[in-house]
């Protein structure tokens, strides 16, 4: 068994609105596996059918070997969850927070006491163990609610957005204990809007309007992008961007400081020259430069850009 | 052993939290000791000095004995005198007097023959319970003293049992224990439950592999403790403020406070699988409170209600719990004299339950 979570053709649909819409996953073990996809395409809905909270309208999921959700129960012990929002008990210390938990999952005295000694001195909790959750800052709750997590040393952790309200350094040290876990066997599955949290995920599907719009490593989806990225520098940009709306093979423009990135059609055989042509008249100054595509390139070409190429096709 | 070490963890958790709400916890203790006072004291049908004014047509030392009389009982005070009957009209009316006492201009004849009323009550029928008081009165044979022989003959004794001095503290605070419970369980079950969802603890809950049984019992089980707290202080407080008496033995009320206040709870906690929110919840408990009230015998004969009130008393825990504890409390009875309601509050607890573990679900949707 080397997949953690395999699902095939997974939907859900509240009402008329379809959240998730025919998914196909397979989730490497011991890997840290991303969602990334803007609000509403479908991230917190799929983890939710994953861990049994929702019953799927359509399709098949298998977890850990166990069908979900005929075999949620077992599932339940063997899998961790964190929620989007910090759902641990405000008015219950860090120490009994963990102590509830441990409890709840059914560990022994001994057992207890041993992990809730790691887990405070690992997630550096120490100096707040009797502090309420409540009055802990973002990155102490995430801290908190990932050490709860992890107290039944789950084969399989579901985080969803588990840094949304967290600053870059917490959030750096998050990324560190996961992939702690991961060493020690661990398979995660996060969700995330944040391209750099992206970047560091073994594997990555970029869910958009509950469809998934690109799926695999992030260095190859960088490489695979079905777009040529140009980046041009002008002392005046406006004049450029008057330009560049006239050339129909731009698909994206995003300004970079005083440079514009730019997303063309792969159709053209040599673009830089065409765009030099085009740019000759208003700004001669122009420098244009093909680079390499980033995790935001793929996600603009994969998200964005996909619905007016699937009305080209038709 | 897990099983049960779970459901004590969820009840551990609960206290804990309860114990740092100091508004809740002061309610607690706050709500019982205050509706007591309240209710205790507000309530009384033993009504006393009741305004009178009187209208003396005969005006002769046996009308003015009998008027004596009437103001020797302490029910009435006589505060006006009428000169006509459009004035003593006029006085109820303006709510100056509730009870108008009209003397017959022929009274000692009528005393004599005995055969026509020799004095009549006017009882203002707006207030409630004053017409009680004057058919009281009216039985009185408070003519005896007048030398005359028929009138004054009462045909039946009446002896009040249980309660002789028939004060309406004794009645009212036994019934208080369920009517208080009813307020203070139903609202904070419902209301944990659905602030845990509104919270999104539960979320995170449902994920793990507790159980629903061990999460709705574990959840009822500190709130049985404060409900039989609070038994503790109401009667505490009946006995000390009310001289409310203890007839039959506190294990038999305890127990059957007990099987009331597990009742009350899964009442509770079904709501809280319908409710959505803190508000709603809270809601939802007032409307199945005041009927509770109302019909449960609390402070209306329930003999007096029409067949499909009668109907809905029957499913209310409220009517079974006030018939238990009053039994125990004031008539000496035994639980198993009780068992009747007993078995009825028994039926309603494991429906209740049952009910709100089949709704309550390990999901979102």
């Amino acid at each position: 068994m080397t997949v953690a979570i395999s699902a095939r053709g997974l939907t859900r649909r509240f009402g008329a609105v379809t959240a998730v819409d025919g998914i196909d996953l397979d989730v490497p073990r011991a890997q840290i596996y991303g969602f990334l996809g803007p609000n509403g395409s479908g991230k917190s809905t799929t983890i939710r059918m994953l861990c049994g909270l929702l019953v799927p309208s359509g399709g098949t999921v298998n977890v850990l070997g166990h069908e979900v959700p005929r075999e949620v129960e077992t599932v339940r012990r063997k899998i961790g969850y964190m929620t989007q929002r910090f759902s641990l008990w405000d008015d219950l210390t860090v120490t009994e927070n963990l102590d509830f938990m441990c409890r709840i999952y059914g560990l022994d005295g001994a057992t207890r006491r041993a992990r809730m000694k790691d887990r405070i001195r690992s997630y550096d909790l120490a100096s707040h163990a009797n502090q309420r959750a409540g009055t802990l800052s973002g990155g102490e709750r995430q801290r908190l609610a990932l050490a709860a997590a992890t107290l039944q040393e789950p084969q399989l952790l579901l985080l969803d957005e588990p840094t949304s309200a967290v600053d870059p350094q917490n959030r750096r040290d998050c990324w560190e204990n996961l992939f702690a876990l991961v060493a020690a066997g661990t398979t995660i599955l996060v969700s995330t809007h944040y391209m750099d949290e992206a970047e560091r995920c073994h594997r990555l599907a970029i869910l958009d309007h509950g469809r998934i719009a690109a799926e695999g490593e992030p260095k190859q989806l960088a490489r695979d992008i079905d777009a040529t990225v140009i980046e041009i520098e002008c002392a005046d940009l406006t004049a450029v961007r008057r330009v560049l709306v006239t050339v129909p093979a731009i698909r994206s423009v995003a300004q970079l400081g005083n440079r514009l990135h730019v997303l063309m059609h792969r159709d053209s055989a040599d673009p830089e020259r065409e765009l030099r042509a085009s740019l000759a008249g208003q700004c001669a100054d122009a420098r244009v430069e093909r680079v390499g595509a980033t995790l935001e390139d793929v996600f603009v070409a994969a998200t964005q850009l996909r619905r007016p190429d699937v009305e080209r096709a038709a | 052993m897990i099983w049960l070490e779970r459901l004590l963890a969820i009840s551990a958790k609960e206290a804990r939290q309860l114990a740092r709400d100091r508004v809740t916890f002061g309610m607690i203790i706050g709500v019982p000791v205050l509706q007591m006072l309240l209710f205790g004291y507000a309530i009384n049908f033993d009504v006393r000095d009741v305004d009178a004014a009187m209208l003396d047509q005969s005006r002769t030392s046996l009308s003015r004995q009998l008027v004596g009389d009437l103001q020797a009982t302490q029910v009435l005070r006589v505060v006006r005198e009428a000169g006509s009957e459009r004035e003593l009209r006029e006085l109820m009316q303006r709510g100056n007097a509730r009870v108008g006492i009209v003397i017959a201009p022929d009274l000692e004849r009528r005393l004599f023959e005995g055969n026509r009323p020799a004095v009549q009550l006017l009882v203002d029928g707006s207030q409630p319970a004053l017409e009680k008081i004057a058919q009281g009165l009216g039985s009185m044979p408070l003519l005896k003293r007048a030398g005359t022989s028929a009138t004054g003959v009462r045909r039946f004794e009446i002896r009040t049992e249980y309660n002789p001095a028939r004060r309406t503290a004794v009645q009212i605070v036994p019934a208080l224990i369920g009517t208080i419970l009813t307020m203070t369980m139903v609202i904070f079950t419902s209301g944990a439950s659905v602030r845990e969802r509104e919270r999104g603890n539960l979320e995170l809950l449902i994920t793990t592999p507790v159980t629903r049984g061990q999460l709705l019992a574990g959840k009822l089980l500190p709130y049985v403790i404060i409900g039989l707290i609070q038994t503790t202080l109401i009667l505490g407080v009946g006995r000390v403020l009310f001289g409310v008496p203890m007839a039959g033995s506190f294990v038999d009320l305890y127990l059957g406070a007990l099987v009331f206040i597990a009742a009350s709870l899964s009442l509770g906690l079904f709501i809280s699988t319908i409710a959505l929110t803190q508000f709603q919840a809270f809601q939802m408990a007032f409307v199945t409170m005041l009927p509770s009230i109302l019909l449960s015998g609390f402070m209306f004969p329930f003999e007096g209600m029409p067949a499909f009130a009668q109907a809905i008393a029957q499913v209310l825990p409220l009517t079974h719990c006030n018939e238990i504890i009053r039994g125990i409390t004031l008539r000496g009875a035994t639980l198993a004299d009780m068992h009747v309601p007993l078995l009825k509050l028994v039926i309603f607890l494991v429906l209740m339950f049952s009910l709100a573990v089949t709704r309550f679900r390990k999901r979102l949707d």
